[in-house]
């Protein structure tokens, strides 16, 4: 393997990785805020409301990231990182609220009826009861979205958004090295997902023990 | 000691991802190259050519019949019918900037003529045929724009296309400019139309083309480079190259070279 290219190139690889943590953290947390809401959307007691989220989920997920990142790119005119970021907030937010919706939904009916019948409002059985033990279901699946989403965010490679996929674009386009370099690619994308993987099995290990 | 180990299963993980990685690279380099690509063209008795599909007036496909067309298209052909007697003993492959050489280097295709000039740098890694055409980098903007030449690019974004010797020009000539690239020629005017960029930068052969499409655009400041485009092919195979060499010589002889040129580039004015 061709090292130089990693020391050689190591400012561009950097500048990447920096723009791949900013996109994916942001994405993240606002992803997380979007997705609880759209998943408060589809379980309400109340149908245009449970329609609307419906309606998210179904569009948002079933189209491809790449289109809704060009689309964003091309239409508000925001510049390629921002764009992205956008975009990856808005596309695995459909999906987060998917899995928020399942684990709510997976806690028995009857936990809601006795807390409702022991004089909880809705919003106060919601948070007391069911989400407390919907969050221990839904902690997998939402670890695997977060890390899917560190890997789509190479999707701003192709508005331009300069982050790792960009720079490794840039990289072997000026050396010739493609092979090597997108292997230290790989390796950067590594050094941020694994960890993330193991922090969310740490949670889940966690929340279990509580149990 | 726990959290020791825990580092530094961290840190082994990726190590190890690399250098299976890399192994499997190994393995695909030492395939192709036993036999010259001038024999196996003769053995297959067709050639095939990486061309780009997105670049008007050089290689474009049309939607409607599916065809790519344009000069480098209909150059391909010509050497086809030179070399091998006839010209439908050709097959066409999409390249863009970027994946070309990596294709012609896996055996993939067997030259590219894609619009691709001919640099120091790329001749360490393919071998070039005589010039075939004669660009020179320039500059596309909106009518109307301040932009009137490469000197004016200071503080502004100008889009290029990723693996292209624009890219790497523009960054040299224009050290205050911003630079931005994309994935092919399409995608960068797109991002031209919806203002992500001042201006776009590449060879005036491609921009004309645009231009083609599109008049509200124009180009300014004349050219900045030169861009001699050659045929590539892979490194090794001088026969082929001499008689790719031969081919164009006779294109040119025999007025077809002329032919071809004079139905795609009209108006260089």
């Amino acid at each position: 393997m061709d090292f130089s290219i990693l020391t050689n190139n190591i400012d561009m690889f950097l500048e990447g990785l920096k723009n791949t943590i900013i996109a994916s953290l942001i994405a993240l947390i606002c992803s997380l805020v979007l997705g609880i809401l759209i998943a408060i959307f589809r379980i309400a007691p109340f149908k245009p409301i449970n329609w609307l989220g419906t309606a998210y989920v179904e569009f948002i997920r079933n189209i491809p990231l790449l289109v809704i990142a060009f689309f964003i790119f091309l239409v508000f005119r925001i510049p390629g990182l921002a764009a992205g970021t956008m975009a990856l907030t808005i596309y695995t937010a459909a999906f987060i609220a998917e899995a928020i919706r399942a684990g709510i939904q997976s806690v028995p009916k009857g936990q809601m009826e006795a807390a409702r019948s022991s004089g909880l409002t809705y919003p106060q059985a919601m948070w007391n009861i069911i989400l407390p033990q919907a969050i221990k279901i839904v902690i997998p699946p939402l670890g695997n979205q977060f890390i899917n989403l560190v890997k789509n965010s190479s999707i701003i490679a192709v508005i331009a958004g300069g982050e790792l996929m960009y720079q490794g674009d840039l990289i072997s386009a000026r050396t010739f090295v493609v092979f090597d370099t997108y292997i230290f690619v790989a390796m950067f994308y590594l050094v941020l997902t694994i960890p993330l993987s193991l922090g969310v099995g740490q949670l889940e290990k966690r929340l279990a023990k509580n149990n | 000691m726990f959290v020791k180990n825990k580092w530094v299963k961290l840190a082994i993980v990726p190590l190890m991802a690399a250098l299976v990685l890399s192994g499997c690279g190994g393995k695909d380099e030492g395939k192709s190259g036993d036999e010259g690509v001038l024999a196996q063209i003769k053995d297959k008795d067709k050639i095939v050519f990486g061309v780009k599909n997105d670049t008007r007036l050089f290689g474009l496909k049309d939607p409607g019949t599916g065809e790519v067309e344009g000069f480098d298209i209909d150059i391909a052909k010509a050497l086809a019918n030179e070399i091998l007697g006839d010209e439908t003993k050709v097959a066409f492959e999409e390249v863009t900037s970027k994946t070309r050489i990596q294709l012609l280097n896996t055996g993939k295709i067997d030259a590219i003529v894609a619009t691709m000039t001919i640099s120091e740098e790329r001749k360490k890694e393919v071998d070039f045929t005589d010039v075939y055409f004669d660009a020179g980098q320039s500059l596309l903007v909106k009518k109307g724009s301040d932009i009137t030449g490469i000197d004016t690019l200071k503080g502004k974004k100008v889009l290029a296309v990723k693996g292209s010797t624009s890219a790497v020009n523009i960054r040299e000539k224009a050290p205050d400019a911003k630079v931005l690239e994309f994935e092919n020629y399409t995608e960068a005017f797109a991002a031209l139309k919806s203002k992500q960029g001042d201006a776009l930068t590449t060879d005036d052969s491609i921009l004309y083309g645009m231009v083609d499409e599109d008049p509200s655009y124009e180009l300014v400041g004349g050219t900045f480079t030169e861009e001699p485009y050659g045929i590539a092919v892979k490194k090794g195979n001088e026969d082929f190259v001499k008689e790719l060499n031969k081919a164009l010589k006779a294109l040119k002889d025999s007025g077809k070279y002329d032919e071809i040129k004079d139905k795609w580039i009209k108006a260089n004015n």
